[in-house]
C-alpha cells in the first residue's frame, strides 16, 4: 500500500469492544485531519458470533481491505486472528490477544479447539511481526477486564508505522468513553502500549 | 462521540459518522417533522438512534408494527404538507410496497423520502433482493450513496427533490454504505413547518378507477421533467476521465468505490461514470460517456440493471461496444463485491497483472486455518426461547412422536436459531409472519403434525391476520407465539406489547392473549417456558387437541436492559454420571466440555435454572439466592 496509507483489520467476538475501538482510531485520524473510512460487519454480535471492522486511514473510497493488504492485524481472540489472515501479507503487524474464548456448539462434545501455542507458533513461521499479547491478563491488571480493548489498542499504537499519535489517540478516547474510566483506560492504554514496545 | 451532537452539530462540522447516524442527520438538516419505521438490518440503527434523539430534534418517531403501516403514516403527513422520513430493510420494503406503489400515483405535498437498505451477501437477511427495481416498478426517482457524506446530502437533496414535484423518493443504500463510517461535513438545518393540513383533494389522492388514470398520465409527465434533472445531477459524474481512453466502466453505490480505488490504485486507462441518480435512467449523459469507447464494464451489485440500461443505449445509438457485467459472467450474480472480486473481473479481460490465488502458507498452517471451529450465533444462556424448545422436544417424546412427525413452521427472530442441533425446530420459512399461514397449508396437505414458531414483536407484524384465516378456515395446528417482551433479533426494539413507545413515553400494552381469544381459538394458554413440567404437559395436551392450539410462552429474553442477573446455578462434579445430557440437549453456551468434564462458565451463565431441571442427577443445583 502506499506511503500515506494504514489499513487495520480488527476483530474478535461480540461484547468485547471492536467497534468502539475502530471508532476510536477513526475519530483520532480524522482529528490528525487524515481521511478515513471504516466498514463493520456486526453479525450477530449480541449472540456471541465473530465481530470485525476494517479502518482505511488515507486516500481510499472502499472501507474494505483488499487482500493481502492490511498493515495491521488487531485480533481479541486467537482464532478470529486465523479467520482474519486473508488481509494480512508476510510484513503485516499481527497483533492479538491470546485468551481464547470457546464458541459455543450444539454438539459441544465434538468442539475443538486448537492450542494457542500451536496457532503461535504457526503465525511466527508464516509471519515477520507477530505480537502475542496476554490481553485479559494485563486487563485485570488494570483492574477490570473491560479494558481489555484498550490495552489492545494501546498494544497497536505501538507499532512503528502506526499514523496517529498516542496523545490523539488518548483524546478520541476521552471523547467516546465515560470519563469515569478515563484513569482505568489510560492505564490499559499504556500497558498494551508497553507490552508491544518492549 | 456522543450521539446528541447529531443534533447540536453546526454546518461545517465534521464528524465520524456510522452511515445510518449520517441519514439521521440528513433527516434533521431536511426538516423531517415525523419519521416511522420497522426495524430490520442493515437499516436499524436508524431508528435506534431516532428513538433515542426524536424529542430533541423536535420530529416524531414511532416504531410501527410494520414496514406497510410505517409507509402510511409517512405518506399521509407529506399528504398533509409536512416532511416525512420512512426506512426499512429490503424485505421490509415487500411488505410496504402495496402501499407504496400508490404512493407514486397520489404523489405527496410535503418531501418524502423512502430509505431502502439493500443486504447484498445477506448478512443478516433471508435474500440479496435488489430493491432497485422498486424504482423501475413504481415508476419513481431513485438516489444511490456511496458513502456517508453522499448519504447525507442526498437526504436533504432527496427531500427537495420530492417537495419540488410532489413524488416520494427513494434512497437506496447496501449494508456497507448503511454500516461503513466516514467523515462527514456537516450542513445546516432547515427550518420547516411542522404543523400539517391536509386540503381534500379525492380526485389527487383517492385512486380509484376514474381518477386513476389520469393520476399516472400526471406520474409520467413528472418523471420526464424529472429526467432532465437527473441528466444533470452532481452525483452523476464522470471520474478520471481522459480523452484517449477507450475503456470505460460505470458504476454505483457501494460498488462504486472499488472500482474506482483500483482505478486509481493500478493506475489503469479506464474512465469511470457513477450514477448516484440512477432512475429515471440519464440516458444522454450515459451516452455522451460511452460514444468514444470501445468498451465498457458494468460495475452493480446484486442485479445486472444499469448493464441492461446500458445495452439499450447501446442498441437505441447503434453503438460498436463490447459490454462486460454480470450477463457475460465477468462479475459474479450472487454475493456482494469487494475490491477482490472486481480486480478479478477486470483481470480476466484486460489481464494486466498477475493475479496469485494461492497463498504461501507451510501445509500445517493452511490445515490449521482449515480447523478453526465456527462461531456461529446461538441462543443466549438462559434464553426462553431454550426452554420452549427443550419443552416441546420433551413433549414429541412422551407422545412418541417422531421427528418426521411433526413440521416445523419457524418464523424471523431470534428463534430461527431453533433451526440448529440440537433442537432442529426449523424446517419451513418464507418470510415475517409466514408461520402461521404456513401452518395453515401444511396441516391441510398432510398428516403430519405442525407447530408454527412465532414472535412477539412479528405476531405483531404479520401474524394476526394469519391466524383469524386459520381459526375461521378450521386449521389443526399449534401456534407458539414466543413473547419474549422485546423485538430481540434486531437490537431490542419496543413492540405493541410493551408499556412504553419508541420514543420512549408510556403507551398501552397490547395483550397477546386477549388478541387470540378474541378470534374465538378455543384452545389459548400462557406459559412460562422456564417451567418445564409445565411446558411439557400444555404442549402434550395442545398436540392431541384438535383445531388450532395457541400456546403464548411468555418470559423476558436476557438482553433487556434493567433485567436483574439471577444467580449462576453450581455444579458438583461429583455427581455428574457424564450422560451430558446438559450438553447434548439444552446446547446453553454457558455449559461446555472442557478437560473431559462439564465445565459451567459462571460469568456467561443466566441462572435460568433450565439445566438444574434437566440433570436427573443432582449434579447441577440453584444458586445461592442470596449470593
Ligand atoms: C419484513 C421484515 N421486516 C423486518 C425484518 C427484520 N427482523 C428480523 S427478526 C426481527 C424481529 C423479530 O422479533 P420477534 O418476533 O419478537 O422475535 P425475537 O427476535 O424477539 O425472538 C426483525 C424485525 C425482516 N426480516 N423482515
Ligand atoms: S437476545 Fe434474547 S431472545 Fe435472542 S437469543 Fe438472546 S435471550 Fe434469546
Ligand atoms: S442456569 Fe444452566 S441453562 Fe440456564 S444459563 Fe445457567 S448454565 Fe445455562
Amino acid at each position: 500500500m502506499s506511503k500515506n496509507s494504514y489499513n487495520i483489520y480488527i476483530s474478535g467476538v461480540g461484547g468485547q469492544g471492536i467497534i468502539k475501538t475502530s471508532v476510536i482510531i477513526g475519530e483520532a485520524a480524522m482529528n490528525e485531519g487524515l481521511n478515513v473510512c471504516m466498514s463493520e460487519i456486526h453479525g450477530m454480535s449480541q449472540r456471541e458470533g465473530s465481530v470485525s471492522t476494517e479502518l482505511r486511514i488515507g486516500d481510499f473510497n472502499s472501507s474494505i481491505i483488499p487482500n493481502n493488504s492490511a498493515d495491521a492485524l488487531l485480533s481479541f481472540e486467537p482464532i478470529e486472528t486465523l479467520r482474519g489472515i486473508k488481509k494480512a501479507n508476510k510484513d503485516t503487524k499481527i497483533v492479538f490477544n491470546t485468551h481464547p474464548i470457546h464458541p459455543s456448539s450444539g454438539n459441544s462434545l465434538e468442539m475443538n479447539y486448537p492450542p494457542v501455542e500451536l496457532i503461535i507458533s504457526n503465525l511466527k513461521e508464516n509471519f515477520n511481526y507477530v505480537y502475542p499479547i496476554e490481553g485479559n491478563d494485563l486487563a485485570n491488571k488494570v483492574g477490570n477486564i473491560l479494558s481489555l480493548n484498550m490495552v489492545l489498542l494501546g498494544a497497536i499504537v505501538a507499532d512503528d508505522n502506526f499514523p496517529l499519535s498516542k496523545e490523539s489517540i488518548v483524546s478520541s478516547m476521552k471523547n467516546n468513553l465515560n470519563s469515569k474510566f478515563h484513569e482505568l483506560n489510560l492505564k490499559a492504554i499504556e500497558l498494551g502500549f508497553d507490552a508491544v514496545k518492549l | 462521540m456522543n450521539l446528541k451532537q447529531l443534533v447540536t452539530g453546526k454546518k461545517g462540522d465534521k464528524q465520524f459518522l456510522l452511515g445510518n447516524e449520517a441519514a439521521v442527520r440528513g433527516a434533521i438538516e431536511a426538516g423531517v417533522s415525523i419519521a416511522a419505521t420497522y426495524p430490520g438490518t442493515p437499516s436499524s440503527e436508524i431508528g435506534d438512534v431516532l428513538s433515542y434523539l426524536a424529542k430533541d430534534a423536535g420530529i416524531y418517531f414511532e416504531f410501527s408494527t410494520n414496514e406497510k403501516v410505517a409507509m402510511e403514516v409517512a405518506a399521509t403527513a407529506a399528504a398533509s404538507g409536512l416532511r416525512s422520513f420512512t426506512f426499512m430493510k429490503h424485505v421490509g420494503m415487500n411488505v410496504a410496497s402495496d402501499s407504496f406503489m400508490s404512493t407514486a400515483y397520489t404523489g405527496v405535498r410535503g418531501g418524502m423520502v423512502v430509505l431502502i437498505a439493500d443486504d447484498p451477501s445477506a448478512f443478516s437477511s433471508q435474500n440479496e433482493q435488489d430493491s432497485r427495481h422498486y424504482a423501475r416498478l413504481a415508476n419513481l426517482p431513485i438516489l444511490e450513496p456511496s458513502n456517508c457524506q453522499e448519504l447525507k446530502d442526498m437526504m436533504v437533496y432527496g427531500f427537495d427533490l420530492s417537495e419540488q414535484f410532489g413524488l416520494p423518493v427513494i434512497i437506496r443504500t447496501t449494508t456497507r454504505v448503511s454500516h461503513m463510517r466516514g467523515i462527514v461535513e456537516l450542513g445546516s438545518i432547515k427550518e420547516q413547518n411542522r404543523k400539517g393540513h391536509f386540503d381534500k383533494d379525492p380526485s389527487s389522492f383517492v385512486p380509484v378507477p376514474a381518477f386513476s388514470l389520469s393520476m399516472h398520465e400526471r406520474l409520467c409527465d413528472k418523471i420526464k421533467e424529472i429526467n432532465k434533472i437527473s441528466e444533470k445531477y452532481r452525483l452523476n459524474y464522470i471520474s478520471s476521465s481522459k480523452d484517449n481512453f477507450k475503456i470505460g466502466a460505470i458504476s454505483s453505490s457501494s460498488a462504486f468505490n472499488y472500482i474506482y480505488d483500483i482505478v486509481n490504485q493500478d493506475n489503469l486507462d479506464i474512465n469511470i461514470l457513477k450514477l448516484g441518480f440512477s432512475y429515471p435512467f440519464p440516458e444522454s449523459k450515459v451516452y455522451e460517456f460511452l460514444k468514444d469507447l470501445d468498451t465498457v464494464f458494468i460495475v452493480e451489485e446484486v442485479d445486472p440493471i444499469i448493464e441492461k440500461e446500458v445495452l439499450a443505449v447501446i442498441g437505441k445509438y447503434n453503438l460498436a461496444i463490447t459490454v462486460f457485467g454480470k450477463l457475460d459472467e465477468t462479475f459474479p450474480l450472487v454475493h456482494e463485491f469487494n475490491p477482490d472480486i472486481i480486480k478479478k473481473g477486470l483481470n480476466k479481460i484486460l489481464k494486466y497483472t498477475e493475479i496469485n490465488e494461492k497463498n504461501s502458507y507451510s501445509q500445517n498452517f493452511n490445515d490449521l486455518i482449515e480447523s478453526i471451529p465456527n462461531r456461529s450465533p446461538v441462543l443466549c444462556p438462559g434464553c426462553p426461547h431454550r426452554g420452549m424448545f427443550y419443552g416441546v422436544k420433551r413433549a414429541m417424546a412422551k407422545l412418541k412422536l417422531k421427528e418426521d412427525d411433526v413440521i416445523f413452521a419457524s418464523d424471523i427472530g431470534c428463534y430461527t436459531l431453533g433451526l440448529n442441533p440440537p433442537y432442529k425446530a426449523a424446517d419451513y420459512l418464507l418470510s415475517m409472519g409466514s408461520s402461521i399461514g404456513d401452518g395453515c397449508g401444511f396441516s391441510k396437505a398432510t398428516d403430519q403434525k405442525v407447530v408454527s414458531f412465532i414472535g412477539d414483536s412479528t405476531f405483531f407484524h404479520s401474524g394476526i391476520s394469519p391466524l383469524v384465516n386459520a381459526v375461521h378456515n378450521k386449521h389443526n395446528f399449534v401456534v407458539t407465539v414466543l413473547d419474549n417482551r422485546i423485538t430481540a433479533m434486531t437490537g431490542g426494539q419496543p413492540n405493541p406489547g410493551m408499556s412504553f413507545d419508541g420514543m420512549g413515553n408510556p403507551a398501552p400494552e397490547i395483550s397477546i392473549e386477549k388478541i387470540v381469544k378474541a378470534t374465538g381459538c378455543n384452545f389459548v394458554k400462557t406459559i412460562n417456558p422456564m417451567d418445564l413440567n409445565e411446558t411439557i404437559e400444555i404442549y402434550k395436551e395442545a398436540f392431541e387437541h384438535d383445531g388450532v392450539a395457541v400456546i403464548i410462552s411468555k418470559h423476558p429474553c436476557v438482553l433487556i436492559k434493567g433485567l436483574e442477573k439471577k444467580s449462576t446455578v453450581e455444579f458438583n462434579e461429583n455427581n455428574c454420571k457424564k450422560c451430558y445430557v446438559c450438553l447434548n440437549r439444552l446446547s446453553c453456551p454457558a455449559i461446555s466440555y472442557k478437560n473431559n468434564k462439564v465445565t459451567i462458565d459462571k460469568d456467561a451463565c443466566n441462572g435460568c435454572n433450565l439445566c438444574v431441571k434437566t440433570c436427573k442427577f443432582g449434579a447441577i443445583t440453584e444458586g445461592n439466592k442470596e449470593a
